[in-house]
């Protein structure tokens, strides 16, 4: 599958698409007028008015259009590298087999450990090696998903590289961001990473059960968060004994609930209209 | 380090742009840059030396217009600047500011010959 960009790549094209975003492809956000203004030297002045990351916007919005199609709940995962992300995500994909289908898109800059530990669960698991790129992008999870079973209804989890600068620039298509904050990690996190902070939905403080260890502020933490974020969920777990993780569990299936519930939604509509078109085309056959 | 993949996503744009409005090389990059957008100045100007190497923008010279982070205060009904996050309202030093600018990340005008 290639519908996203129309690149190379290692995939297999046996079909045709127009010019699409990516390796040369004009993308649609692209189309506006340009200016020209010659200058006395020969130079001229090409206005362009284009965002920086508008390729990789397409891709996420084409990610997020893929989502929404199949009713799939997309989270980013981000955090530091260390804050026990992937700890989290085993004992999450545990608790959920069986309830829906579920599937893990892993980044990291170099090998493939943490895929293969998120296996180990039975869920199947994609490996991202970014190399010397330090986030996912949302060209690199279009192609990821072309290698998982089909997921409709059910929950993607994309662990991003661990790092709290760079993902926050990255829309990959996800309906969420999560970030994983552990208490070693130190409390002036949020002030160090406002743009990460500012982006998460939801944040996880994980290794609770050490705070009696460390010299953690859980108040300022908590100040800093809401200081950058007011709207942020925040949800405090220990993922490697189990404390607090009925609260995220909970808050996974409100998201999973509210997300079938919109598409349900949104079929009901359809079904609505398309039944008025018929009565309607019947009546005029009468 | 994103400022590479933020300096290839620009060079991918203006090879792009060369192609359509037929230019063969460029003297200058202007790029608007917003001050809650995470991205560092001189981390950026680093990256476009690697990335524009061998280029048609081999000697383009990035020009970075920095733009403010601004806000709503909803208590004080007054947009104001911020320069982070986390910046309290600068009248009523409240939180839960609506952020309603200097996010962007944008390339505005290239020089070209």
């Amino acid at each position: 599958m290639c519908a996203t960009c129309g690149c190379g790549g290692d995939h297999v094209h046996d079909h045709d698409h127009g010019p699409t975003p990516g390796h040369g492809g004009e993308s649609p956000a692209h189309h506006h007028p340009h200016e020209e203004v010659m200058g006395i030297d020969g130079t001229r002045i090409v206005r362009m008015e284009q965002d920086i990351l508008a390729r990789n916007d397409a891709h996420a919005a084409e990610n997020r259009r893929h989502f929404a199609e199949r009713a799939i709940l997309a989270l980013n995962l981000v955090s530091s590298p260390g804050s026990g992300k992937t700890t989290l995500l085993e004992n999450t994909l545990r608790w959920l087999h069986g309830r829906c289908p579920v599937a893990v898109i892993e980044g990291d800059q170099q090998t493939a450990l943490d895929a293969e530990r998120i296996r180990v669960t039975g869920t199947p698991a994609v490996q991202i090696n970014t190399g010397r790129v330090c986030h996912l992008d949302a060209h690199g999870v279009g192609h990821a998903l072309a290698d998982l079973p089909a997921l409709d209804r059910g929950i993607l989890f994309i662990e991003n590289v661990g790092n709290l600068v760079c993902p926050a620039l990255f829309d990959l298509g996800e309906a969420t961001t999560v970030l994983i904050l552990s208490v070693t990690e130190g409390e002036d996190k949020p002030r160090k990473y406002p743009a990460m902070f500012h982006r998460a939905n939801l944040i996880l403080i994980n290794k609770i059960d050490l705070l009696p260890y460390l010299r953690f502020d859980l108040d300022a933490c908590l100040t800093h968060i809401r200081q950058t974020n007011p709207g942020a969920d925040i949800i405090q777990i220990a993922a490697s004994t189990g404390q607090g993780m009925d609260r995220w569990h909970d808050w996974l299936e409100r998201r999973r609930h509210d997300l079938l519930q919109a598409r349900l939604a949104r079929l009901e509509g359809d079904a609505a209209a398309l039944r008025e078109d018929l009565d309607r085309s019947g009546r005029a056959r009468v | 380090m994103h400022e590479l993949s933020l300096c290839q996503g620009i060079l991918d744009a203006i090879v792009a742009e060369s192609r359509r409005q037929a230019f063969r090389r460029v003297r200058g990059v202007q790029l608007e840059i917003g001050a809650l957008a995470g991205v560092d100045g001189e981390a950026l100007r680093y990256a476009w030396e690697t990335v524009a190497a061998g280029t048609l923008a081999a000697t383009a010279v990035l020009e970075i217009v920095a733009v403010p982070g601004v806000a709503w205060c909803p208590a004080c009904r007054a947009t104001i600047n911020i320069g982070e996050y986390y910046d309290p309202c600068s009248r009523c030093h409240g939180h839960g500011l609506k952020i309603s600018g200097g996010e962007q990340l944008r390339i505005r005008q290239l020089e070209v010959e």
